[in-house]
């Protein structure tokens, strides 16, 4: 299927008010959602007998600073049928008192779990109802989400220097 | 630098602030226990930590621990123009850097809209090179696996099969492991004069060293029972948890990205995937995952040699020819997002760029790495068996965990 037709899909299901951008000028499309709509759209492409999208290969976080926004992007993949797409989310950085909050995929795609947790851990996104959201790959008690643009080290980490 | 400054100040409780087990003592059932495996030990394959809760020889429940290898490669990336990152590539998946170059090189050449163009030699080339790779990546993996589960024959065997493969890699760009080889739009250099011959020596001696190896690990008969029917992994578990490679193709899945997207030069090459196929006990235990890399091996020298063929053949060596002729000066894609994916021995490797347009540094780098996602099935695979299958269950998986942290 092409992106048109799983887009025409998703818009007869939902409603048009679920899309919010979509852009086609890259080499891959990439469709724009409402972020409180994810899991339902997810679901009905991983369940859907047309699009059967039954592999999630990467979630990416990006952190937008100029536009004060955080994004996720989704790339689905499916086996028997060999068609991509592309979902994106986008949500404001927040401040330092309130983190961004997204829909966990992790009853999806079990894949997600390790993904998500990847995101948090690096740019200080929330997924909410995700089962065990923990930093993954830093300290637990490390400052900070280092892939965030205007992100600065901590001066000291157990009294070792942290700048070099 | 003066040294007469405390470097780290020690304090009992820095441990347990900076890595806690995810199990407090008092959840646990009464029998049960906390056992911390790793990230110090031998058959962890470099530094995992796992919490392994169990129940006296049972392993109830396991939690990977990870980042004691992370290097901020995505931090660097976005610091880096496109071509100063290849290095850095080569470091996430340090047994097999040829097939990371390969796959993120290929990433920026369809980003820049050059990947026809290149000449057949290099992409010829660039596949040899990977697949001796893939060759050196599965002899570890083999190897390493015997050692786990008590044979150290076949890891000095195929150490020694694989210093052969590093020599040639070492002839070819001057590293052993970190070749910085594969160029955006080009090689580093030509082929040495007379690799062709060598590398076809080496193939020629190497066929019935795998019969040997065949012989002395896939069929033996206490390797056999220590790993037909332990950590069974479901097709639709491991496609649901995202895993590749011969992890998914252990499962029964034929699925292998050098067939299904037909990058390079793979679609004129003859090969076949091997599946899982259960012979020794189910479909995707621990014994059909490592028979699946022996047979990959196999299938790696074909491609190897149709590669020697055409290289001494109709895109053989001339005076003329310059590998670097194609790499552009400035990498500088139009702004655009862009996923590649390619298979290396591990199974996909994605890279997920963002251009702007105005500069030759990507606004973001990220790596999706297949040895991530295949550890995250661990749990599953060893719920309730014993803690020695466990061991059992960590080596088939094959991780490196240079790139499961990055």
């Amino acid at each position: 299927m092409t992106f048109q037709e799983i887009k025409e899909l998703i818009i007869q299901e939902f409603g048009a008010e679920v899309v919010v951008a979509e852009n086609i000028s890259g080499l891959q499309p990439v469709l724009t959602i409402v972020k409180d709509k994810l899991p339902l759209v997810a679901k009905f492409l991983w369940s859907s007998d047309k699009t059967f999208f039954d592999y999630l290969s990467c979630i990416t976080a990006i952190d937008n600073l100029k536009a004060g926004t955080i994004e996720v992007i989704y790339n689905f993949y499916s086996i028997p049928y060999n068609h991509h797409f592309t979902l994106r989310v986008e949500t404001s950085r927040g401040d330092e008192n309130s983190l961004p909050v997204i829909p966990t995929l992790c009853e999806i795609y079990r894949t997600a779990n390790w993904h998500e947790r990847e995101a948090f851990d690096l740019f200080g996104i929330v997924f909410e109802g995700h089962p065990d959201l923990r930093r993954i790959l830093l300290p637990a008690d490390w400052e900070g989400y280092p892939l965030r643009k205007d992100y600065k080290e901590q001066e000291y980490y157990h009294g070792i220097k942290v700048a070099y | 630098m003066p040294t007469d400054r405390i470097q780290y100040i020690y304090h009992k409780d820095n441990l347990q602030k900076s890595e806690p087990t995810r199990t407090k003592p008092e959840d646990l059932k009464s029998e049960e226990m906390i056992i911390n495996l790793g990230p110090q030990h031998p058959s962890t394959h470099g530094v995992l930590r796992l919490e392994v809760i169990t129940d006296g020889e049972f392993v109830r429940e396991v939690i990977p621990h990870m980042g004691y290898l992370h290097r901020c490669f995505e931090k660097h990336a976005e610091n880096l123009p496109y071509n100063q990152i290849i290095p850095f590539v080569d470091r996430m998946d340090y047994l097999a850097s040829m097939n990371s170059e390969h796959v993120y090189v290929m990433g920026l050449e369809k980003m820049l809209g050059i990947e026809n163009t290149l000449p057949k030699r290099i992409e010829y080339i660039r596949v040899l090179v990977a697949e001796l790779n893939r060759l050196a990546s599965h002899f570890v993996a083999i190897g390493t696996y015997g050692i786990d589960i008590g044979a150290f024959t076949p890891f000095l065997w195929l150490m020694r099969d694989r210093e052969h493969i590093q020599r040639l890699l070492e002839w070819v760009c001057g590293a052993r492991m970190l070749y910085n080889y594969i160029w955006v739009g080009g090689l580093f250099y030509d082929l040495p004069v007379g690799f062709e011959d060598r590398c076809a020596d080496f193939i020629k001696y190497l066929k019935p060293k795998m019969k040997e190896l065949e012989a002395l690990v896939i069929n033996n008969k206490i390797f056999i029972q220590r790993t037909a029917n332990i950590g069974i992994l479901p097709l639709d578990l491991a496609i649901n948890y995202g895993c590749s490679g011969p992890m998914l193709r252990a499962s029964g899945l034929k699925y292998d990205l050098r067939k299904v997207d037909g990058y390079s030069v793979y679609p004129e090459l003859d090969f076949d995937i091997p599946v899982g196929k259960g012979e020794m006990g189910t479909v995707g235990d621990c014994w059909d995952r490592n028979y699946v890399r022996v047979l990959e091996c196999y299938e790696s020298i074909k491609i190897i040699e149709q590669c020697l063929v055409q290289l001494t053949g109709t895109h053989k060596r001339t005076r003329e020819f310059d590998p670097q002729a194609m790499v552009p000066k400035k990498i500088r894609p139009k702004a655009m997002d862009f996923y590649v994916r390619g298979e290396t021995p591990k199974g996909e490797l994605g890279f997920y760029f963002r251009s702007t347009g105005n500069t030759d540094i990507p606004y973001r780098c990220k790596g999706r790495s297949p040895c991530f996602v295949n550890l995250s099935v661990i749990n599953e695979l060893s719920k309730n068996t014993m803690l020695a299958d466990l061991i059992a269950i960590i080596g088939s998986i094959d991780v490196v965990m240079g790139e499961v942290d990055r």
